[in-house]
């Protein structure tokens, strides 16, 4: 979701994540900056667990694991 | 499961992520219909609110046209709509609001011999009404078609309001078991109304209806909320269902929709040949 202005972030994980059964993971790729701290502390406050962050050369990688 | 489209995931977003709603709770609302009885005080803020909020499909009863004097209260007009029929012009304000939501205009009188061709057909009901045997028709209705009504009443500077769930608490006849005599309760026509008092209540009426849609929160249910706008309180009563009642108990006694009829004053009871409280 390179581009992707917040909220629309969060929102298009969980609709994601929503599709998905527990124990799952969903990988999701966001720009530096508001994104890449709003989802994590979204992912968490909705109760699922934030697996890896990483910094990758267009964004930063998130591994959600859906609970 | 059908997707959203990204203008729906940006229209909804503030729902969406919503822990209590998501892209589950809003398809409940894209899929449901409701139905609003009366597009005048409060059929107003409900019908704006629901539409905004993207219930897929809402139906307006109203046969009137608008009025100067509604536009001080009745949000969903406009100065342009006086003398146009209230469904038409509702429905245009519903559109320009959120196009997803399909209107379906009642342009009629809700009566016994149509009420329960028309309110079987929505998931829920809400009375927006303005007068007594209309109240006690959807009631009725309802109570005999299962479905939940949200029923509500503004008069001054107060309102009342309570959600009705056939089979899980009281209906309106086990508040009130029968309608006033005709003349005794003013109209907001004699009376008056605070307008903005129309907005609070037809609000609480909308976010009860969307609670019920989405299965969520404690409703009204067995609880009808006072409102006094002039104090600015708002009051609780519990009310329970009558195992007696008329019309939900265990007996039912009304199994068949009445017409009550309104008469205006002196002249109406004397042609019925009722005797007049003093």
């Amino acid at each position: 979701m390179r581009g992707t202005a917040c909220p629309l972030n969060w929102v298009k994980t969980k609709l994601q994540l929503e599709e998905m059964s527990a124990g799952a993971v969903l990988e999701v790729l966001v720009d530096d900056g508001s994104p890449a701290r709003n989802v994590p502390r979204s992912v968490c406050m909705e109760g699922h667990l934030l697996l890896e962050t990483s910094v990758v050369s267009d964004g930063v990688r998130l591994l959600i694991e859906k609970r | 499961m059908t997707a959203f489209s990204e203008d729906q995931i940006e229209r909804y977003s503030r729902h969406i992520v919503l822990p209590e709603v998501g892209g589950r709770g809003q398809r409940k609302l894209l899929s449901a219909s409701v139905l609003v009885v009366g597009a005048g005080g409060l059929g107003s803020p409900v019908a704006l609110y629901l539409a905004a909020a993207g219930v897929g499909t809402i139906g307006l009863v109203d046969s009137d046209t608008v009025e100067l004097s509604n536009l001080q209260r009745q949000v969903l007009h406009t100065t342009t709509d006086v003398g146009a029929p209230k469904c038409h012009s509702a429905a245009a304000s519903i559109e320009a609001i959120n196009p997803d939501v399909r209107v379906i205009p009642h342009t009629v009188r809700l009566t016994s011999a149509n009420a329960l061709d028309i309110i079987p057909a929505y998931d829920v009901v809400v009375d927006g009404s303005d007068n007594f045997p209309t109240r006690y028709l959807v009631n009725d209705a309802c109570v005999m078609s299962g479905r939940p009504l949200s029923h509500a009443g503004i008069l001054r500077f107060e309102g009342q309001v309570t959600t009705i769930v056939p089979g899980r608490g009281p209906c309106y006849r086990c508040l009130y078991p029968d309608p006033p005599a005709p003349g005794m309760v003013p109209s907001c026509q004699e009376a008056g109304i605070l307008g903005a008092t129309a907005g609070v209540i037809g609000s609480i009426q909308a976010v009860e209806v969307l609670k019920l849609l989405l299965g969520i929160g404690a409703s009204l249910t067995g609880r009808l909320l006072l409102f006094d706008s002039l104090g600015m309180t708002f009051r609780e009563v519990q009310i329970a269902r009558n195992r007696d009642c008329a019309v939900c108990g265990d007996r039912p006694t009304i199994t068949e929709l009445v017409d009550y009829e309104e008469f205006c004053g002196l002249a109406g009871a004397l042609r019925s040949g009722k005797e007049l409280t003093p």
